[in-house]
C-alpha cells in the first residue's frame, strides 16, 4: 500500500473516502475529506471551532450522514448502517452518563441492550470499571461523582463493548487544568493497554501533540496537513498549520535570486537571506512566500552572531516572565514584533535583557521554515 | 446569642421583616384557607336540622351518614373511576403528544400545537355545550342503558379531552431540558429507538408524567361544568351530586363528604411532591 502519510501497511480500520457534508444546501461543514486510520492508532482531529472536526466524528459514529462520499469501517461501507449497529463507541463531550442509573448499570447498559447474557455482564462491567480505576464505585449514582469520575464512567461504558474504534469528542474540555494533564497521560496508557484505535477531536493543540500518533489539522472543512506531532511542529505545510500549532514568527518574503542551488530571499525587515542548499526548491515558484522561525529556535546575543547564523538586530519591547521560560518581544527595522522564547536555566532573578536595549537575534539556517500558501 | 431582629436595619431582600408584607401574606392566607377551614370544622357540627351555620357541638355522625348514603357513595365511586381512567389515558396521550411536538418537524406544526392547547383556554361552559351537542348529534355516544362502568364513557371521553393538553404542556416543558447526547449515547451503545424511549426518555419524563397525571386526576375529580352537560340521570359524579344536595339544604353530610375529598387530594399531592423531590435528587448532576 501507499505510504505517503507515514501510515502502516494493511487494511485501515477506518477509511474516509472523499466525504463532503453540507448543511441546508449552503453551509459546507466538511469538504472532500479523505483519511485512512490504521488499527491501533491514536488519531487526532485538530482544528479551531467550526472547522468540521466534530461533524466528521459524528459522521463516523453515524449521527450525521455524508452528503457525498463514503465511510468504511473495517472495509464495510457504513452508508446505510445506523449508529447502534456500528462497531464503534463514542465518549461524548458532556459524558452523557445516564443520571437515573447507577455507575454499574450505566456501564452494563450497552451490553444489556445488545443481548449479552446476564452471567457475562457482571464480570465485564467489573473489569471495565477496574480499567478506569473506578472499582468499587458500581453502586454510586452519577450525582455522587466528580466530573473526572463521570468521564471515566463514560470511558468504561464505551470500552466494555470492546469496540473496534473509540471516538472521543473534546473529552478533556470540561476538566480543570491539573486533571486534564493527568487524563492526557491516562488516556494514552489506556489506549496502549486495550489496543483499540482512538480518534479524538480537540481544539487544543497541546492535547493533540501529547497524545496522538497522527494528527489531521482541519480548517474550514478541509484537512490542511496530516502528519505525526513532531512533523507537524517542525515541518508545517502551510501558514495556517504553522500558526495554529505552537507559536511562530512570520516574515513576508520573495525570491531575490538563485545562487548555485540555494535560494536567496528578500525578507521584509531582515533584508537578503540565503537559505541552505536545497531548501525551498518546491516553494520557489510561489508568489506568497513566508519565512518562519519558532520562538524557541531564536537566540539573543549582545554581539553580532557568527556569519553562518541568520539574524538581525532589534530593540527589546517587552519581557514576559512565565517561570520556566520567558518571552522577549523585539521589534526589527521594519517595526514587526518578533517573539523569542528563553529557558530560565539559572536561578537569576534579574531579567537577562532590559526593555529598550538593542540586541542581536539569530537562528541556525536549518531552523528556517519556508511556507507557501 | 439572642438578638432582637428589629434592632438591625432591614436588608433589601428581607421581605419577611416588613410589616405591610406580613400583613398582606396573612390576609391572603385568610382568604385562601378560611372557607376550607370552616368547611372542615362544620363537618363535625352536631346540628339536627338544616341550616348548618350555628355550632351545636362535636360529632362524627355525619361521616357515618355520608358513608351510608348510597347515592352519594355511588357518585363518589363514579368520580374516582372517571378520574382514574382519565388520568391513565391523558398521561399516555399527553406524553406522546409532547414527544411528537418536541421531536419532529411536520407541516402545520404551529397550528397543531395551538389546537392542542385550545381546550386549556376555551371557556368550560363552551366545552360542555360542545361536548353535549357532539355526543347527541354524532352518534359517537355510549347508550344510556349500558351498566357501570361503560355508562361513564361519555364523561370520561369529555374529561380526557380537556385533561390531556395539560399533561402535554407539563411533559413538553420537562423535555425542553433533555440532553440530546443522552439519547445519542444510548444509540451509540447499541440501543434501538424503542429501547432509547423506554430506558432513557421515559425516566427523564417521569417527573413531568407524575405532575401531569396528578393535574389530570384533580381536574377530572372536581370538574362540574363539563360533567354537568355530559352526565345522565344514572351517571352522577361527586361534584354534580353535591350540587343537587346543596339545593335542598347544606347539611354537615355535604361538609363531611367534601372533607374526605380534600383529604384524598392532599394525600395525592403530597405523594406527587415527594416523588418529584426524589427524582430531582436523582437527576441532579
Amino acid at each position: 500500500m501507499t505510504d505517503l502519510q507515514g501510515r502502516r501497511a494493511g487494511q485501515p480500520v477506518i477509511a474516509i473516502d472523499t466525504v463532503t457534508k453540507r448543511f441546508g444546501g449552503s453551509v459546507t461543514a466538511v469538504d472532500r475529506v479523505s483519511l485512512e486510520i490504521a488499527p491501533g492508532e491514536f488519531f487526532a482531529l485538530l482544528g479551531p471551532s467550526g472547522c468540521g472536526k466534530t461533524t466528521l466524528l459524528r459522521m463516523i459514529a453515524g449521527f450525521e450522514s455524508p452528503t457525498d462520499g463514503r465511510i468504511l469501517i473495517d472495509g464495510q461501507d457504513m452508508s446505510h448502517v445506523s449508529p447502534n449497529k456500528r462497531p464503534i463507541n463514542m465518549v461524548f463531550q458532556s459524558y452523557a452518563v445516564f443520571p437515573h442509573m447507577t455507575v454499574a448499570k450505566n456501564v452494563a447498559y450497552g451490553l444489556k441492550v445488545t443481548g449479552v447474557p446476564q452471567s457475562e455482564i457482571a464480570g465485564r462491567v467489573e473489569e471495565a470499571l477496574e480499567l478506569v480505576h473506578l472499582g468499587g464505585y458500581g453502586a454510586r449514582k452519577p450525582d455522587q461523582l466528580s466530573g473526572g469520575q463521570r468521564q471515566r464512567v463514560a470511558l468504561a461504558r464505551a470500552l466494555v463493548k470492546r469496540p473496534k474504534v473509540l471516538l472521543l469528542d473534546e473529552p478533556l474540555s470540561a476538566l480543570d487544568a491539573k486533571l486534564r494533564e493527568a487524563m492526557q497521560l491516562e488516556l494514552v496508557r489506556l489506549q496502549e493497554s486495550v489496543g483499540i484505535t482512538f480518534i479524538i477531536v480537540t481544539h487544543d493543540q497541546s492535547e493533540a501533540l501529547s497524545m496522538a500518533n497522527r494528527i489531521a489539522v482541519m480548517e474550514r472543512g478541509s484537512v490542511r496537513q496530516l502528519a505525526s506531532p513532531a512533523d507537524l511542529y517542525e515541518n508545517p505545510a502551510n501558514r495556517f498549520v504553522a500558526d495554529f500549532i505552537g507559536k511562530v514568527n512570520l516574515f513576508e518574503a520573495r525570491v531575490a535570486s538563485r545562487d548555485n542551488g540555494s535560494l536567496v530571499l528578500h525578507v521584509q525587515g531582515l533584508g537578503e537571506v540565503r537559505l541552505p542548499q536545497g531548501m525551498g526548491a518546491a516553494e520557489a515558484g510561489r508568489a506568497d512566500l513566508a519565512l518562519a522561525v519558532r520562538p524557541e529556535k531564536l537566540r539573543l546575543e549582545r554581539e553580532r552572531p557568527s556569519p553562518e547564523r541568520l539574524g538581525f538586530e532589534g530593540q527589546v519591547q517587552q519581557v514576559a516572565y512565565y517561570g520556566e521560560t520567558s518571552s522577549v518581544f523585539l521589534t526589527d527595522q521594519a517595526g514587526h514584533s518578533i517573539a523569542v522564547s528563553i529557558q530560565n536555566e539559572g536561578r537569576s532573578t534579574q531579567p537577562m535583557v532590559t526593555v529598550g536595549e538593542r540586541v542581536w537575534c539569530s537562528w541556525a539556517p536549518e531552523d528556517t521554515l519556508l511556507l507557501a500558501d | 446569642m439572642f438578638r432582637r431582629g428589629n434592632r438591625e436595619p432591614i436588608g433589601p431582600l428581607e421581605y419577611a421583616r416588613r410589616l405591610h408584607l406580613r400583613l398582606l401574606f396573612f390576609v391572603t392566607l385568610v382568604f385562601l384557607y378560611a372557607p376550607i377551614v370552616v368547611l372542615v370544622i362544620f363537618s363535625f357540627n352536631d346540628s339536627r336540622r338544616g341550616g348548618n351555620v350555628i355550632w351545636r357541638g362535636f360529632t362524627t355522625d355525619y361521616y357515618v351518614k355520608a358513608f351510608n348514603n348510597e347515592s352519594l357513595m355511588e357518585a363518589f365511586a363514579n368520580s374516582l373511576t372517571i378520574a382514574f381512567v382519565c388520568t391513565l389515558v391523558s398521561v399516555v396521550l399527553g406524553a406522546l403528544t409532547a414527544v411528537m411536538l418536541w421531536r419532529f418537524r411536520f407541516p402545520f406544526k404551529a397550528g397543531f400545537e395551538g389546537a392542542v392547547a385550545l381546550p386549556i383556554v376555551i371557556p368550560e361552559i363552551c366545552m360542555g355545550v360542545a361536548m353535549m351537542v357532539f355526543f347527541a348529534r354524532s352518534g359517537i355516544s355510549v347508550p344510556p342503558d349500558w351498566g357501570y362502568p361503560w355508562n361513564l364513557g361519555n364523561i370520561t371521553i369529555a374529561h380526557i379531552a380537556f385533561s390531556f393538553p395539560f399533561v402535554a404542556m407539563v411533559v413538553r416543558a420537562r423535555l425542553a431540558n433533555f440532553n440530546r447526547e443522552l439519547e445519542e449515547s444510548a444509540k451509540d451503545l447499541g440501543a434501538t429507538e424503542w429501547q432509547v424511549f423506554r430506558d432513557i426518555l421515559i425516566p427523564h419524563m417521569r417527573p413531568g408524567l407524575v405532575a401531569g397525571g396528578l393535574l389530570a386526576f384533580t381536574l377530572s375529580l372536581d370538574d362540574f361544568v363539563i360533567t354537568f352537560f355530559t352526565s345522565g340521570p344514572d351517571t352522577v359524579t361527586f361534584p354534580v351530586k353535591v350540587y343537587s344536595m346543596v339545593r335542598f339544604s347544606v347539611t354537615p353530610e355535604v361538609n363531611a363528604a367534601s372533607t374526605v375529598l380534600i383529604l384524598i387530594t392532599l394525600v395525592l399531592t403530597a405523594l406527587a411532591i415527594w416523588l418529584q423531590n426524589r427524582e430531582k435528587k436523582e437527576t441532579r448532576q
